[in-house]
Formats: C-alpha cells, structure tokens, sequence
C-alpha cells in the first residue's frame, strides 16, 4: 500500500486523531520511510510459525467471580471534570 | 554514604529522617531547576512518609530516597506517563511495586521525566509542556531513553538513592548505560505492572536503576513477585538476587553477540565492551562470539510493528472524559469531542506510533505486518533460547553510540531514531532480563556494557556485575 497524505490522515481518523496540515506533511514523509522499511518482514517465510503475543507462553489466569470491595464511586469520579448525579458526563450521544 | 549504611543509621536513629528529606528534596529542586529530572517532587508525600519512618524505623529501605518513572502510578501524587493528555491524573490507587517498597519503609521524592507514554530513545520525544532532562556530564546531550529521568537523578543525587524505571524496548538500560549508572530490566511478568500506565501489554517492564549493583539486588527482590491483580504477571518463587554478589563467576560462560562489536559499533563503544570481555576473561568466565540472525535483522521492524500496535489500542482509552486532560461539551458529539482532546493534547510521536500501530493493525494489512511481526518474534524468541543452552549471559553494548548531542539527534530521520535501539529490542521481545553495566568514562561521557540472561536469571547477571565491580 502506497503512503499518502490522503491515507495518513484517513489512518489518523480511524484512531481519532484530526491531524493539522503541518503534520500531515510532516508525518508523511516520515512514516513512508519507516513503513516501507518494515515491508522487508514479507520477504520472511513464516508458513507454519505459530505467532507470540507474548514473550512467555501464559495461561488464563481466573478468578472466582465474587463480589469484592473496589473504588468507591466518588473516587471513581474524583480525576473526572465532566460529571453529573455520581456519573460521567460524556459529549451528546445522539 | 552506601545505602545499607543508610538503611542503619535511619534505623538506628543517627540520621534524623525527617531533617534528612527536607535536605534531599531542596537538593532535588535544585538538580531539577538546571537539569529537568522530574514532572513532579511530591514534597509532601515524602515528608510524610519520613515523619512515619520516624516513628516507625522498619523495612529494608526505611527512608530510602526512591523515585518513580512518571508512568507508574502513585497515590494522590499527579501522574501522567509524560503526557499532557494526563495532566492533572491523581491515581486514587498505588501501583503493585509502589505498595510493596512503601511497605518497606522507601520514601517517594517524585515522578521522573520520560518521553511521552516511552516513545523514545533520548527523551527528546517529550510531551507537550515537559521540558527534556539532560545528561548530568554534558548538558548539551541526552539522557537516553525513555526512563531518562531515573537515570540522571541516580547519577546526579548526592544522597542514597534508588530508582524505579521502565522499560518496553531498552527504555531502561538506554538511560543507564547514557548516564553511568546500573540498571536492571528483569524477566517479564516478574514485577507486577498492575498500576503501570500501559505502552505495550506484552513487553512493559519495570526495573530498578541504581548506583550500586547491591542496590538493584535489593529492590529487585522487593518489587518480584507474583500478583493476583495482574494476569501477565509470573507464579514462581523469587531468588534472592544479593547472594548472587558474593558468588564466584569462574567457569561461566559468557556468548559475545557478533553485531555487538561489529562495524556499526562506535569505537569507544566497542573497545569498552571488549576490555570488559578481558576482564571476565581474567575472572575465569569463558567468552565466544554468537549470532542471533533473527534479531539482527528482524529486530527493530519486529518490534515497533508490535509496540505500536500495542501503544494503539492502549491510548485509545485516552478520550478527555474520565480523567486527565478535557475539553467543553459545548454539544459536540462523541468523534469530535474525543478527536478534539487527543488531538490538542497528544505530542508528535504518540500521534506517529498511534498511526503506525493503527495502520499495522488494519483491515488489508493485518497478517502483512503485526501478525507476520509477532510470527517472526517467535523465531527472535527461539534463537535466544538455543543460544542460553549454552551460555549464562550474552554480552554487547546496550547502545552503539556515547550519549549524543541534541542537535544531532535533532538530525536523524525517524527510522534512523528507531534504529538506535537495535540491540535492545531483542531482549525486550523475549521478555529476556538485561542489565547495563557502567563501564567508566570516555572522551569525559559515560559508557557501559549489557548482559542478556535466560527467562528469571537475573541473579546470574547481577553475579556477573559484581564480579566486574571487584575488578
């Protein structure tokens, strides 16, 4: 996939980033160096390698699904500048 | 004054703690004015805690200085991970390493300075508002990075002091090895990171930055451990990592990774590294040269392929509504109001790795680049673990340069940044314990060396370090 200012700024979209017109142009040139530099993994055969997601093999760690103490919901709310009746006051939903 | 002899007098009651504080925290402001160590002292935290270490002198760091990567969470005391987009976080909880060294009588003086959420190399790549820490030999250069404030504070501090890094891809044997002191990347999932402010889930670590090789064996056993509240983090029992100063290196053996002392070795660098292989040599350690084609290659696209990814989806909680920074309502809607505040408040490089990591996770591109990364780390994961049959330890230098200049870091394209840490993603992907070894000084700018161990052995590195340290 070729990197374009038009893909850069539809990427940043995606993860809610609205970029400015400097850093589009600034990003651009700086992202195509490092993408296309990581496109070198394809010449890798990799058929049949199971991947790591992480450097341990891990197994699920559960817990008894109990009811337990946590934050209370003032704290909870307490770093929070938008609130309401003990809630989070988010931006309109509909 | 060593920190055992420390830990005794405020036992004993011939260092008056509280007095003692107040000294160290003038001292901190003073360094942080002229070299930008900290986001924040937290005054009247460690006041605090002196007067209890006062009443109550108990624990294996009673009143021991400590301060804290700002990407770790500690109670009460703003916490931002170098972000604005955290500006004003007061964590209503401490982290799982924060509660157990409090609970051993440590002292918190502050929150270090660190590129954004870690995003680099140099903390240069800081984020907005934050001021860059400098190197405490030459202020004209960098810290390392990304825990570049742990490690100038370790080495500028006149008084006792332990520091508690992090590190996803070198972040913290970069800083150690740029600014002369030790520092100690353990095994994954061998310290909790419950309470650490995420980057990327499959390699964050903590680890402690330190003086003395003593002094990381010592917090290093404080902070391990297994953790219910944390599913990553390991069930096995913790060595005692000080019995391993004592103990003789004679007959180890040691693998010299080959692009470690290779041409794209600076000089200086590669002449430390080598005289510190001479000096195993004479201890009776056995050292031959090994390959890791894997890492060499692979390594850095490998690794920001996946921290990126990682990084993605982790800063995706950062919406300016719970916590941190925030915007008016003003009847926007959720995209734009989300869009408003991560855009006024994300630096430059979190935005490149959040776009990177976004791209490398897409429809279309998925299998091409994070699922063929994380393939590959299995095989970067498996050279390692061959090569640890044989070997206690591999050794190169942690960084290939000396500690550079602003201005020529201010030069580099953004893959040649990346490129810088070549020799220390490896191990980060592996989830392998590495350790920085200062290595004295060159052209009057510190050096030092890395050792690698195999999956919880720490203890041999640090056996290692002590054996060069008698030196």
């Amino acid at each position: 996939m070729e990197v374009t200012r038009e893909m850069i700024a539809h990427v940043a979209g995606l993860a809610r980033l609205n970029l400015t017109h400097e850093e589009i142009e600034k990003f651009t040139p700086q992202l195509k160096e490092v993408i296309e530099a990581f496109s070198q993994l394809a010449a890798e055969n990799t058929t049949g390698v199971k991947p790591s997601f992480h450097p341990i093999e891990l197994k699920n760690a559960l817990r008894e699904d109990s009811v337990k103490e946590c934050i209370s919901q003032e704290q909870a709310l307490r770093n929070a500048k938008h609130k309401k009746d003990g809630y989070f006051k988010g931006p309109k939903a509909v | 004054m060593k920190t055992e002899e420390f830990i005794g007098k405020v036992k004993s009651g011939e260092v008056d703690i509280v007095e003692y504080i107040h000294k160290v925290i003038e001292e901190c402001k003073k360094i942080n004015d002229e070299y930008h160590y900290f986001n924040k002292i937290s005054e009247e935290l460690a006041l605090k805690q002196a007067e209890n270490i006062k009443k109550n002198p108990k624990g294996k760091l009673a009143g021991l200085p400590v301060s804290i990567k700002d990407c770790i969470c500690v109670k009460g005391v703003e916490t931002r991970a170098g972000s604005a987009i955290l500006n004003g976080y007061k964590p209503e909880f401490n982290a799982t390493a924060i509660e157990k060294i409090i609970k051993e009588g440590a002292i918190i003086i502050g929150k270090t300075s660190q590129d954004e959420f870690g995003f680099g190399s140099f903390s240069t790549n800081m984020g907005k508002g934050f001021q860059k820490p400098l190197n405490p030999f030459d202020k004209e250069r960098c810290c390392g990075g990304s825990s570049g404030g742990c490690g100038g504070i370790v080495q500028k501090a006149s008084f006792p002091h332990i520091s508690l890094g992090e590190s996803t891809g070198g972040s913290i044997v970069n800083p150690a090895s740029f600014c002369g002191v030790y520092g100690l990347c353990p095994t994954y999932g061998r310290v909790s990171r419950y309470g650490l402010i995420d980057y990327g889930n499959s390699l964050d670590k903590i680890g402690p930055m330190a003086k003395d090789i003593k002094d990381i064996a010592l917090m290093q056993k404080i902070i391990s451990g297994f953790d219910k509240n944390e599913s990553t983090s390991l069930n096995s029992p913790v060595d005692d990592y000080s019995a391993y100063i004592r103990k003789d290196v004679k007959g180890m053996k040691v693998g010299i990774i080959d692009f470690g002392i290779g041409e794209s070795i600076d000089e200086p660098v590669r002449n430390k590294t080598l005289e510190t292989i001479d000096k195993l040599n004479a201890k009776g350690v056995k050292a031959e040269k090994v390959s890791l084609p894997f890492s060499k290659k692979y390594g850095i696209p490998v690794y920001f392929l996946i921290a990126a990814s990682e990084a993605s989806t982790n800063l995706a909680k950062y919406c300016g509504m719970r916590y941190g920074a925030s915007s008016e309502l003003n009847g926007s809607s959720f995209n734009e109001y989300f869009t408003k505040v991560r855009s006024e408040y994300l630096g430059d490089e979190a935005k490149r790795r959040i776009i990177l990591g976004t791209f490398a996770r897409m429809a279309g591109q998925r299998d091409a680049y994070y699922i063929k990364a994380a393939q590959i780390r299995t095989k970067v994961i498996e050279e390692y673990k061959r090569l640890f049959k044989t070997y206690d330890a591999l050794i190169s230098p942690a960084i290939n340069i000396l500690p550079p200049k602003f201005d020529e870091i201010d030069k580099l394209s953004l893959l040649q940044a990346y490129t810088i840490d070549a020799l220390t993603v490896s191990p980060n992907l592996a989830g392998l314990p590495h350790l920085s070894i200062p290595t004295g000084m060159v052209n009057k700018l510190p050096s030092g060396v890395m050792l690698t161990g195999d999956h919880l052995q720490e203890g041999k590195l640090i056996q290692l370090a002590a054996a060069l340290r008698k030196e």
